[in-house]
């Protein structure tokens, strides 16, 4: 694994809100390690939003979860790399220290909220614990603190469904409560770790405004993890595509969009269904993500890439700057653009 | 709720004259001679013998005499009265004397199973791979393979007669310490139950995705644990005792013969051995009332720990 020459985001000292370099992240397990982050480096300012985009198993949740601290280890080691909150290296803080970050500095909601909420306690005093337990409030102020966060999030009816129980809500309320409570301490960054997957379409929707509305009056940074490439354009400043533990593409949403420059990125794009374009058939990223206990060599994209030349089986690509703050892990990052631009 | 407990009321007065019914067909069809057996070896009179045959109704045969003692029996149940054994004993007051000691015996036996298994369970289920979790595993498959009747007079040789750590037999009235140890044989295997149960629902619910919740929301490890982890881990755990107690409750045979202990247990296996049927059936019905109303009230304390179950 080489290691990036000169990062692309490379910034001064304390110059990003969040910012990760170089990070590795592996899960040692009793079948061998699997390396599930290789290298990722990006950054975030106050009051943007970033969505990261990958497959199941491209290592985006595992990123948040190492930024939250809150990875299973083991399996999971944080090998190498600095995550900079505020400049500050949060791998070398103390585990008392980066628990005061988390809910606070950061938080983070998750897919299935059904599943993410304890079952057996009443919304309320889920959304309150956090309050009670690391603000001091009491009883009664957590209380009334909870039912206005869930006004907040536009629960309808919140100060009679505090009481109720997780199962109790519709799968969009459910995502509401936990975004009421990750809201509670006023983070400065809010990770959403897919937080429309396991819902309707109309409402997942719903739940993106909201997010964006939230994002917006609370003026908090925001990581949106999703592989839905549906769900990022409206909401998200800048992309991030990962692919087998790395970050292989790095731009604004409009240029993404309008010319992607890596493979993987164009064949992203290319597989979304469209409705203007009929009889035609869906394109598709042939093959499977690579198995993370044996990343195939040079490129980990080449066994799926149209493009695969020599170079791409022998050589790691390095991180292309194509202006504009965009970055493409690819050989042939200029000729996909081009051809994105032609097509 | 109220309604649910209502239908399972009713369902309890089914199953109370289903298995009543059953318990009684199967205690008196198979009997030879009662009038003999209650006797033993020693010759009945011809006046004995009208009398007795007078007095149980042994005169209607078949099927048709079978449901006239049934019911007869049912009659004098619903009234309170269980009846007088073969040998002249009112029913009611050998379980009032009997059951006293075997609440004693199961109450003891839970504490035990509560007190180191869930404990233990718990320990084990947080240090999963550990040296305690594979010892605890080793020593609860060992309780779990060896049955009572071998582990209690071995429990009896060694601490009650060889060391002389405790009474190796309790006899009639026993006191608390007299019935800790068959308290604790009796125990070992809900212990050993309790134990495994515990650990897995600990280990489960560790992996669970509310417990990353609890992390990120930046909750200290132990609250997460005490607070979010127990609360679901012990669900199954409290139903499963419950049960536990509904078992418990209904006499240990094997333990209180062994141990001596005048209990229901100790009755029921007299009766049966001496194919005494009113006795059988009697402390039977009683015992069928104890575990029913046990298994209704684990439902219920079932929906209140777990606000998903909803009983309509």
């Amino acid at each position: 694994m080489t290691v990036n020459p000169t990062p692309a985001s490379a910034t001064p000292e304390g110059g990003h809100l969040l910012e990760l370099r170089d990070l590795h992240v592996e899960f040692r397990t009793n079948e061998g390690v699997a390396r599930v982050i290789n290298g990722v480096s990006y950054h975030l300012d106050a009051g943007e939003t970033l969505a990261v985009l990958g497959e199941s198993g491209s290592g985006k949740s595992v990123t948040a979860q190492a930024i939250m601290g809150i990875l299973d280890t083991p399996p999971a080691f944080v090998r190498s790399g600095q995550i900079l909150y505020q400049g500050e290296d949060l791998l070398t803080r103390s585990e008392e220290q980066r628990r005061q970050v988390r809910g606070k500095e950061i938080a983070m909601i998750f897919q299935d909220a059904l599943s993410a909420l304890n079952p057996v306690f009443p919304v309320g005093w889920q959304i309150g614990e956090t309050l009670r337990q690391r603000a001091g409030m009491s009883r009664a102020d957590a209380r009334r603190r909870a039912v206005e966060l869930m006004d907040l999030v536009k629960i309808p009816g919140a100060a009679k469904r505090i009481g109720d129980y997780p199962h109790q809500f519709s799968g969009g309320m459910r995502q509401r409560v936990m975004i009421a409570m990750a809201l509670a301490l006023d983070p400065k960054v809010l990770i959403a770790d897919e937080p429309t997957t396991a819902l309707d379409v109309t409402v997942q929707a719903q739940i993106m405004d909201l997010l964006a509305d939230l994002r917006r009056e609370l003026n908090m940074a925001m990581i949106l993890i999703t592989h839905d490439l549906g769900v990022v354009a409206g909401v998200a400043d800048r992309i991030a595509v990962m692919y087998a533990g790395r970050i292989v593409e790095h731009a604004d949403v409009r240029s993404l969009y309008k010319a992607p420059a890596h493979p993987y990125t164009k064949g992203l794009l290319e597989s979304i269904p469209r409705l203007d374009v009929r009889g035609q058939e869906l394109s598709t990223i042939k093959g499977l993500p690579p198995n993370l206990m044996r990343i195939p060599s040079g490129c980990p994209f080449h066994p799926r890439c149209p493009y695969v030349q020599q170079v791409c089986v022998d050589e790691v690509p390095h991180d292309l700057v194509l202006g504009d703050g965009r970055t493409s892990a690819c050989h042939f990052a200029q000729e996909v653009r081009d051809d994105s631009v032609a097509s | 709720m109220f309604r649910y407990i209502l239908r399972r009321l009713l369902q309890m007065v089914l199953a109370f004259f289903g298995t009543t019914l059953i318990v009684y067909a199967l205690t008196f069809a198979g009997q030879g001679d009662p009038i003999q057996a209650l006797a033993g070896e020693r010759p009945v009179t011809p006046a004995q013998r009208a009398y007795l045959t007078e007095k149980y109704h042994l005169d209607a045969t078949g099927v048709g005499g079978f449901f006239y003692r049934y019911f007869d029996y049912v009659k004098n149940l619903l009234q309170g009265n269980l009846g007088e054994s073969l040998t002249g004993r009112n029913i009611g007051d050998i379980l009032q004397q009997a059951w006293p000691v075997t609440v004693r015996l199961a109450l003891i036996a839970l504490a035990v199973a509560i007190i180191f298994g869930v404990t233990a369970g718990v320990l084990a289920g947080i240090r999963r791979a550990s040296i305690f979790d594979n010892s605890t595993l080793v020593l609860t498959l060992l309780v779990l393979g060896i049955p009572t009747i071998v582990l209690a007079p071995l429990a009896q040789y060694f601490l009650g007669v060889k060391w002389q750590l405790f009474p190796p037999t309790a006899g009639s009235d026993p006191t608390f310490y007299a019935l800790l140890l068959p308290g604790i044989v009796l125990g070992s295997l809900s212990l050993a139950t309790a134990l495994r149960l515990t650990r897995a629902s600990v280990a489960e619910n560790l992996r669970a995705d509310y417990v990353r919740t609890a992390r990120s929301k930046g909750l200290v490890k132990r609250r997460i644990v005490v607070v979010h982890v127990l609360r679901n881990s012990l669900i199954p755990v409290v139903t499963f005792l419950g049960v536990e107690l509904g078992n418990l409750m209904s006499g240990a045979i094997i333990t209180e013969g062994v141990f001596n202990i005048p209990g229901v247990g100790f009755n029921l296996f007299r009766g049966i051995r001496t194919e005494d049927g009113p006795l059988v059936v009697g402390i039977v019905s009683v015992l069928v009332v104890v575990y029913l109303v046990s298994n209704l009230v684990v439902d219920v304390l079932y929906a209140v720990l777990d606000p998903r179950i909803r009983y309509e």
